[in-house]
């Protein structure tokens, strides 16, 4: 599979949205793993790092879920190749930034990709649609063990998988969940929950991870700790945790209408006319009005199956999707007039909002 | 993101700063998994260190480096296998290769109680990769084995060694592979 065919395809990320992804927009696990014997990327001589990626590549490349994939290195990425998967969670920005002797294998369908000599010799990243982290879970394990026919992994009984940094030791795994929390951003309770959440030894990240800014009332969240506990038990752990959360958010939302229902349908009817009518947007004010068009949905303002439409505009919005659609590359104000102008022509079509199912608090 | 509590301490009694021998007057609580950690520093380091930004610090990145000063008794220690040493994690904040955990143990192990919900790996084993080694660690002692017998003329003992090879040889799944 090409680069070309790969961004042009379906991913699993702008097009399996179900009803089901209320709040819960995507679950991710990864898994680092090492080579025993063999220096750390980081660490290793650029020689080195090449015979690793060789190496890994074809390990990849050989286990069943890796059919027909993607099997690229970064070098032969162009820079807006680069950010367009990031922008799909399919590489990280570490790795879009690595110099040489780097890599990266995706499935077809987007949902499995394995980044080679990032931080680790490999990060395996599984990615579901929606609040999924047991069938996740069982997906990935499935794609390391087959790896291990392959590979020799760095691993000990007391420390587990050995990992280039110690907060990553033992089953050097992190689960996370992206959810669309509007109404716990609206009535101000994120700082809560986040302190909250961090008691419980779970991390709150923004949409793109380490330092991103929540734009869209969209976050990320994760296990914190990786040794002492089993991935089932970490699993468990974070449901619990995002079960809570889900729970917040839904009593947020239905405070929200009950105190001033008509504030919360203008913020929605307002967005609408904005998405419809605006000429230049910037990524995180469309990010914000696609999130309270989500909300909309979430109200049965709009019908259910609008929710997969922005879904996939959330990341369609991205700088690296909007420059591809667009067949160029365009400074910032550009961008912004041609933002515009795709969300425009996006909800000329949409369903008008209807108000008048709305007022029960459905959520 | 990890959020920090600060709290500007100015009473008497100066603690010294965790990183640099200065006195501390940032002390940090942070709570993570029911457990209270606890740092010192100066003013200068707590700017540099980021612990002013509650948004993009972490707690465990710092207790890492300021366990690795370098009055440290395991200051001089050299990873055997990858040539890295104390003054390279301070730098980099990752360790050179998977041997390095051996290599500097005497540090790692303290700080793990602080960074994680335990310090005994309970999760996954890598059962196919394991046995595999097992099995290759057999056979590479059995050629020894071999070797051995013949230059001493024990035949019969090579006979055996020769056949107990053969015998694993069987057994073994596809060939491994590692950048050594």
């Amino acid at each position: 599979m090409t680069i070309a065919s790969l961004i042009d395809s379906p991913s699993e990320l702008t097009d399996a949205a179900s009803s089901k992804t209320a709040i819960v927009l995507m679950t991710r696990i990864r898994l680092a793993r090492n080579l025993s014997g063999t220096a750390f990327p980081g660490w290793a001589k650029p020689a080195q790092r090449e015979e690793i990626l060789r190496i890994c590549r074809e390990a990849v490349a050989a286990t069943s879920p890796m059919k027909r994939s993607l099997n690229i290195t970064v070098g032969e990425l162009s820079e807006l190749e680069k950010q367009i998967l990031v922008e799909r969670h399919l590489i990280s920005r570490e790795l879009s930034g690595a110099k040489g002797g780097a890599g990266v294998v995706i499935s077809k369908d987007q949902a499995f990709s394995v980044m080679v000599n990032e931080e680790d010799h490999l990060r395996i990243q599984v990615l579901r649609s929606g609040f999924q982290l047991k069938k996740a879970w069982n997906a990935i394990t499935e794609l390391d063990s087959a790896l291990e026919d392959h590979l020799d992994y760095a691993f000990t009984p007391t420390l587990g998988y050995l990992t280039a940094c110690p907060t990553n030791l033992g089953t050097a795994m992190r689960a996370s969940a992206m959810m669309h929390l509007p109404a716990l951003v609206i009535s101000n309770q994120m700082e809560k929950v986040v302190r909250a959440v961090n008691q419980l030894g779970m991390v709150v990240r923004g949409l793109f991870g380490e330092g991103s800014d929540a734009s869209g009332s969209i976050f990320q969240i994760s296990n914190q700790t990786t040794l002492g506990e089993s991935e089932g038990e970490i699993i468990k752990r974070l449901h619990t945790v995002l079960q809570s959360i889900i729970e917040h958010e839904l009593n947020a939302r239905e405070k929200l209408l009950e105190a001033d229902a008509g504030k919360l349908f203008d913020k929605v009817g307002r967005a609408f006319g904005i998405l419809q009518n605006s000429h230049l947007l910037s990524s995180g004010e469309a990010m914000n009005l696609l999130s309270l068009i989500r909300l909309g949905i979430d109200l049965a303002v709009f019908p259910d199956a609008s929710r997969s439409v922005i879904d996939r505009l959330f990341i369609e919005a991205q700088p690296g999707h909007l420059q591809h659609a667009q067949k160029g590359e365009f400074d910032p104000a550009q961008r912004d007039l041609l933002r515009a102008a795709r969300l425009r022509s996006e909800f000329a079509n949409f369903v008008h909002p209807n108000f008048s199912f709305s007022t029960n608090g459905k959520n | 993101m990890v959020r920090a509590e600060l709290i500007k301490n100015l009473m008497a009694n100066p603690l010294k700063c965790d990183l640099c021998a200065k006195p501390a007057t940032v002390h940090l609580t942070q709570i993570v998994s029911n457990k209270v950690h606890k740092v010192d520093l100066c003013e200068t380091c707590a700017q540099a260190k980021g612990v002013t930004d509650p948004s993009g610090f972490s707690l465990a990145d710092l207790l890492l480096k300021a366990s690795l000063n370098p009055d440290t008794p395991t200051a001089g220690v050299r990873c055997e296998q990858c040539g890295f040493t104390q003054s390279d994690f301070k730098k980099h904040g990752r360790f050179g290769c998977p041997t390095c955990y051996e290599a500097f143990k005497g540090v790692v192990e303290p700080m793990l109680d602080t960074m994680h919900k335990g310090t005994t790996h309970t999760g996954k084993i890598p059962q196919r990769a394991l046995e595999r080694k097992s099995i290759y660690d057999r056979l590479t002692k059995l050629e020894l084995d071999l070797t051995e017998a013949i230059k001493s003329e024990r035949y019969e003992d090579a006979a055996r060694a020769r056949d107990e090879i053969s015998q694993v040889k069987q057994t073994v799944p596809s060939n491994p592979k590692s950048a050594r």
